[in-house]
C-alpha cells in the first residue's frame, strides 16, 4: 500500500475528533473518503497533510513514517493537498499560483538568475509552460492571467486542483472539490480525478457529492464520528447496512 | 544658470542627496521581511552593529574601507539568524513587540559599552563614504530585490506572504525563507549603517532608537510595498519634503521641526486610509481610472 | 529595601495604569494602539493647562484632563482604527495608522509648548514626607499609589459587574457572536476605547506630576515599557498588566540600585525579549498564542 494509517487519533481538549482510525490507500486509487458533516475527515486530511500532529497512531507513505513531519516535509515526500474552504493565494494569478504549485519539482537557483544565466531563463520559460498546460488540462486556460480573487468560486477549485498537481505528487489529497459546482461541471471534475488517476497518482477524495464518490472511487471509507464505520467497494459499502443507517439512508431518503 | 550658482544648489542639497540614498537602502531593509509578510522591527539594531563594526574597525586597524563594509553587511545577517530562529515563529504584532525589543537591547548595549564610550558614541569618524558608495549600495539593493522578483524564490515569498500554511503544503519551507529574508534584511540595514557613520563623522546610540526603525517603516509603506522599488519612492519623497517644508515653514513662521514631524504623520496616514498600496501604485491607478473612464465613454 | 519597594511600587503603578489602556484595547480588538502614548502625553500638558493657566485645583483638573483622554481616544478609533476595520491587512494597518497619529499629535503639541521641559508649579502638589520604618515616602507617592489602586478596582468593577463590562467582554471574545446577540459592536469598541484611554490620562498626568516634568516625548519610552509590561503580563490579560506593571517598576528600582542606572531600561527590553522567546503568552496569558 502506498499510503497506510494506522489507529489514528487526534483529540481536542479531551473530545475525539478522529478516535482511531485506519485506512489505506494504493497506487493509482482513488479512495472515497466519506461520511456525515464532523465525522472527521477534514481533521483526518490534516493529520495527513502536517497540518496538524496527530495525537496517536502512525501514518506511513511508502514505508516511511510521516506523521508529525512538518508539512513543507510531508509535501517533498509527494502529498499535496486542495482545501475544503480554498486556500489559493488571493492576490496571484491563477498562473502563478500553479507556479507556486510546482515549487518543488523547479530546479532554479536564484545565483543563475542574478548573473542572467540563459538556463534560468529557460527553466523559467519551461515552469511557465507547464503551468499553463496543468491550466489548460483543468479547463481554465483563457484565464491564466486573472488574479485567483477575481476568479468565481468553481473557477478556483479547478485552479486548486491544478496547484496541487504541478508538484506532480504520489498522492493528492481532494477536501470537497464540487462544492459549490453546477452539475456539468462536476462531470468535468470527475473526469479529471479519473485521468489524474490514470497517469498513477493516487487520490484520497473527501466528498459529499455521493453520485459522483460511487461514480469514480475504487474503494471507499466511511467515517462516522471519527470512526471508521465501512470499508470496501462502492458497491460494498453501499450495501452495509451501518452505512445505510449512518449516512446513505439519510441522504437517499432525503 | 552659471556654473557657480549650480554648485551652490550643488553643496546645498548635496546631504539631502545622499539621506535619500541612506534611506531608500533602509527602507528596502523592512520591505525585505515584509515582502514575505513579516513586520520586523529590528533594523535600527542590526543598523547600529552594521555602525559600530565598522567604525570599530576604522580606528582600531588599517582594513581598507571596502573590508569595513562587508563586514558591516555580513555581521547583522550573522546576528539575524540566531535571533530569527527563535523570533519568527511569534506572529504579527507578537513579532514586531520582538524584534523593537531586540532593538532596543542593541541600543541600551552599546550606551553601556565603555569601548565606544557609551552614550555619548564616538566622534571625528572619518569621513570615507562618497556619494557614488551610497548609490552603488542602493543599487545593488535594489538589483537583489528585482531579480528574486518573479523567480522561484519571489514566488515562494508571496506564497508566505499570502497564506503562509497553504505555502508550507505546497512544500515551501517558510521558516527558511523566513530566516534569509530577515538576514538579507539586516544587511541592507547594516551596510547603511556603516556608510552613514562614515558619512556624518559619528556613530551614537540615539540614532537607532525606535523612532528611526519607525521612520524606515513610515518610508516603505509611503512608498509602497506592493513592489520593489515602492520604498526607495517613499524614502525620496520623505526626505526630500522637509528640504521644502523649511523654506514653507520658516515664511510662516512655524519651527521646521514639528511641521516636518506633522507632515510625516499625515502623509503617513493619508496613504494608509487612502492609498493602501503606497505612491508607487499612484500612475496605476491614474492609468486604470482613465482606462474606465474611457471605456464608459466608448460604451 | 523598603525604601526600594515603595518607589518600584509607585513607578509600577503608572506602568500598570498605563498598559492597562493599551491591554484593554488590544483585548477586544487584538491591535495595538500605538497612539496610546500621545494621548498619555497629551493629558499630562492638558492637566499643567488647567492647573497653571487656568488657576484650577488639581483636584478638578484631574478627573477632566482623564475626560478629555477618554475623547480622545474615541477620536483615535475614529481616526486610525474604523475605516480599517475589515480589511486583510488590518492589524499591521492600524498599528501604522496609529503610529501615525501619535506623530501627529506629538508635533502639535510640540509647535504649542516647544520641545523643552515643562514643570508644575510649587503647591499644586502635597510636598510632605512620611517616614514608615526605615523608607521616606512622599505624599505624592501615596497619593499616586491610591489613585492607581483605585482605578485599577474601579475597572475590575467595570469589567465585572456592569452591563457595559460583560459587553465589553462579550466583543474581546468574539465580535461576531457579540452581533449576533444584539450588541451594538463599533457603540462597543468606542467605549472600550474611552476607558483605555481615559487610563493612559491617569497614566500620563500621574507621570508628569510624579517627575514634575512635562515633555513632547515623554510618551516614548513608557510606550515601549508599556510593550515590556503587556507581553509580560500575557496579551489581553488585565490583572497580568496590572501585576506586570507592578513587577517591572520593582525590577527597574532594583537594577538601578543593585547593577547601575544606565542598565535600568535594559532589564524592560531584556525580560520583554526573553519572554517572547520562552513564553509568548506572558505570565498570566490563557490563550494560545494567536495567529494575527
Amino acid at each position: 500500500m502506498l499510503l497506510s494509517l494506522q489507529d489514528v487519533r487526534k483529540t481536542f481538549g479531551g473530545l475525539a475528533a478522529v478516535d482511531g482510525a485506519s485506512l489505506s490507500v494504493g497506487s493509482g486509487e482513488v479512495h472515497g473518503l466519506i461520511g456525515p458533516n464532523g465525522a472527521g475527515k477534514t481533521t483526518l486530511l490534516n493529520m495527513i497533510s502536517g497540518l496538524i500532529p496527530p495525537t496517536a497512531g502512525t501514518i506511513v507513505l511508502d514505508g516511511e513514517r510521516i506523521d508529525g513531519m512538518p508539512s513543507h516535509v510531508v509535501a517533498s515526500r509527494g502529498i499535496t493537498r486542495t482545501y475544503q474552504n480554498i486556500r489559493l493565494f488571493p492576490a496571484l494569478t491563477a498562473a502563478d499560483n500553479v507556479l507556486v504549485g510546482a515549487h518543488l519539482r523547479r530546479d532554479a537557483p536564484l545565483w543563475r538568475r542574478m548573473l542572467f544565466l540563459p538556463s534560468a531563463a529557460v527553466e523559467e520559460r519551461a515552469a511557465q509552460d507547464a503551468s499553463l498546460a496543468l491550466l489548460a488540462r483543468v479547463g481554465m486556460s483563457g484565464q491564466a492571467g486573472e488574479r485567483a480573487s477575481n476568479l468565481s468560486y468553481g473557477d478556483q477549485r479547478r485552479v486548486e486542483i491544478a496547484r496541487a498537481l504541478a508538484s506532480e505528487p504520489r498522492v493528492m489529497l481532494l477536501d470537497e472539490p464540487t462544492a459549490g459546482m453546477n452539475p456539468a461541471e462536476v462531470v468535468a471534475i470527475a473526469e479529471l480525478i479519473r485521468s489524474v488517476a490514470r497517469t498513477g497518482h493516487s487520490v484520497l477524495l473527501v466528498e459529499h457529492n455521493v453520485k459522483l464518490v460511487m461514480d469514480v472511487c475504487d474503494r471507499i471509507t466511511v467515517l462516522d464520528f471519527g470512526k471508521v464505520i465501512a470499508d470496501g467497494t462502492p458497491t460494498e459499502v453501499a450495501r452495509d447496512p451501518a452505512v445505510i443507517a449512518a449516512y446513505l439512508g439519510g441522504e437517499a431518503a432525503a | 544658470m552659471s556654473l557657480e550658482s549650480l554648485q551652490d544648489i550643488w553643496l546645498t542639497y548635496q546631504s539631502t542627496v545622499a539621506f535619500i540614498g541612506l534611506n531608500g537602502l533602509l527602507a528596502l531593509s523592512v520591505y525585505t521581511t515584509l515582502s514575505c509578510g513579516q513586520l520586523s522591527l529590528a533594523q535600527a539594531g542590526f543598523m547600529a552593529i552594521g555602525a559600530y563594526a565598522s567604525t570599530i574597525l576604522t580606528f582600531h586597524t588599517g582594513l581598507p574601507f571596502a573590508v569595513n563594509l562587508a563586514v558591516a553587511t555580513l555581521l547583522p545577517a550573522l546576528v539575524a539568524i540566531p535571533l530569527g530562529l527563535p523570533v519568527l515563529r511569534l506572529k504579527g504584532v507578537f513579532l514586531a513587540i520582538a524584534t523593537i525589543g531586540f532593538g532596543e537591547v542593541v541600543r541600551l548595549f552599546f550606551v553601556n559599552l565603555d569601548f565606544t564610550n557609551g552614550a555619548l558614541g564616538l566622534t571625528a569618524v572619518p569621513q570615507r563614504t562618497s556619494m557614488w558608495m551610497i548609490y552603488a549600495a542602493l543599487g545593488a539593493a535594489l538589483f537583489v530585490l528585482w531579480r528574486i522578483r518573479g523567480s522561484r524564490t519571489g514566488h515562494a515569498l508571496e506564497a508566505i506572504r499570502e497564506d503562509e500554511p497553504a505555502a508550507r503544503t505546497m512544500g515551501i519551507d517558510a521558516a527558511r525563507y523566513k530566516l534569509a529574508m530577515l538576514a538579507l534584511g539586516a544587511s541592507f540595514a547594516g551596510l547603511a549603517g556603516a556608510l552613514e557613520a562614515h558619512y556624518t563623522y559619528m556613530v551614537s546610540p540615539s540614532t537607532y532608537s525606535f523612532s528611526r526603525v519607525v521612520d524606515m517603516l513610515v518610508y516603505a509603506v509611503v512608498g509602497g510595498t506592493g513592489v520593489f522599488y515602492g520604498p526607495v519612492v517613499g524614502a525620496t519623497f520623505l526626505t526630500a519634503l522637509p528640504e521644502v517644508l523649511r523654506e514653507v515653514s520658516s515664511r510662516i513662521g512655524l519651527a521646521p521641526g514639528p511641521v516636518r514631524l506633522f507632515v510625516n504623520g499625515l502623509v503617513l496616514l493619508l496613504v494608509i486610509l487612502f492609498l493602501p498600496e503606497g505612491i508607487s501604485s499612484l500612475p496605476r491607478r491614474v492609468r486604470g481610472a482613465l482606462q474606465a473612464r474611457r471605456r464608459a465613454r466608448a460604451s | 529595601m523598603g525604601q526600594q519597594i515603595v518607589n518600584g511600587l509607585f513607578l509600577g503603578s503608572i506602568y500598570a495604569l498605563f498598559a492597562l489602556g493599551y491591554t484593554l484595547v488590544f483585548g477586544v480588538l487584538d491591535i495595538l494602539n500605538l497612539a496610546h502614548q500621545a494621548v498619555f502625553m497629551i493629558c499630562a500638558y492638558a492637566a499643567l493647562v488647567l492647573v497653571v493657566h487656568l488657576h484650577m485645583p488639581m483636584f478638578v483638573a484631574f478627573p477632566a484632563a482623564v475626560l478629555l483622554g477618554g475623547i480622545l481616544g474615541m477620536g483615535v478609533d475614529r481616526i486610525a482604527f474604523r475605516p480599517l476595520r475589515g480589511r486583510s491587512d488590518s492589524n499591521i494597518a492600524g498599528l501604522i495608522s496609529s503610529i501615525a497619529l501619535a506623530t501627529i499629535l506629538e508635533a502639535v503639541v510640540s509647535q504649542i509648548f516647544g520641545p523643552d521641559v515643562e514643570r508644575f508649579p510649587l503647591g499644586s502638589v502635597p510636598t510632605r514626607t512620611l517616614h514608615i520604618g526605615d523608607a521616606v515616602v512622599s505624599e505624592l507617592q501615596i497619593v499616586i499609589i491610591a489613585i492607581a489602586a483605585a482605578m485599577l478596582l474601579g475597572l475590575t468593577w467595570l469589567l465585572r459587574r456592569t452591563r457595559l463590562g460583560r459587553r465589553i467582554r462579550a466583543v474581546a471574545e468574539s465580535p461576531k457572536a457579540a452581533r449576533v446577540l444584539g450588541v451594538d459592536v463599533d457603540w462597543i469598541i468606542s467605549a472600550s476605547f474611552f476607558v483605555s484611554s481615559a487610563l493612559g490620562a491617569a497614566a500620563g498626568i500621574l507621570f508628569g506630576l510624579a517627575f514634575n516634568n512635562v515633555a513632547p516625548d515623554m510618551g516614548r519610552s513608557v510606550e515601549l515599557k508599556g510593550l515590556a509590561v503587556i507581553v509580560l503580563g500575557g496579551m489581553g490579560s488585565m490583572p497580568g498588566a496590572a501585576l506586570a506593571g507592578l513587577a517591572l517598576g520593582l525590577l527597574e528600582v532594583f537594577t538601578v540600585a543593585f547593577i547601575g542606572s544606565s542598565y535600568r531600561d535594559a532589564v524592560a527590553f531584556g525580560v520583554l525579549f526573553l519572554v517572547l522567546v520562552l513564553r509568548p503568552r506572558g505570565l498570566l496569558g490563557s490563550a494560545a498564542l494567536r495567529e494575527a
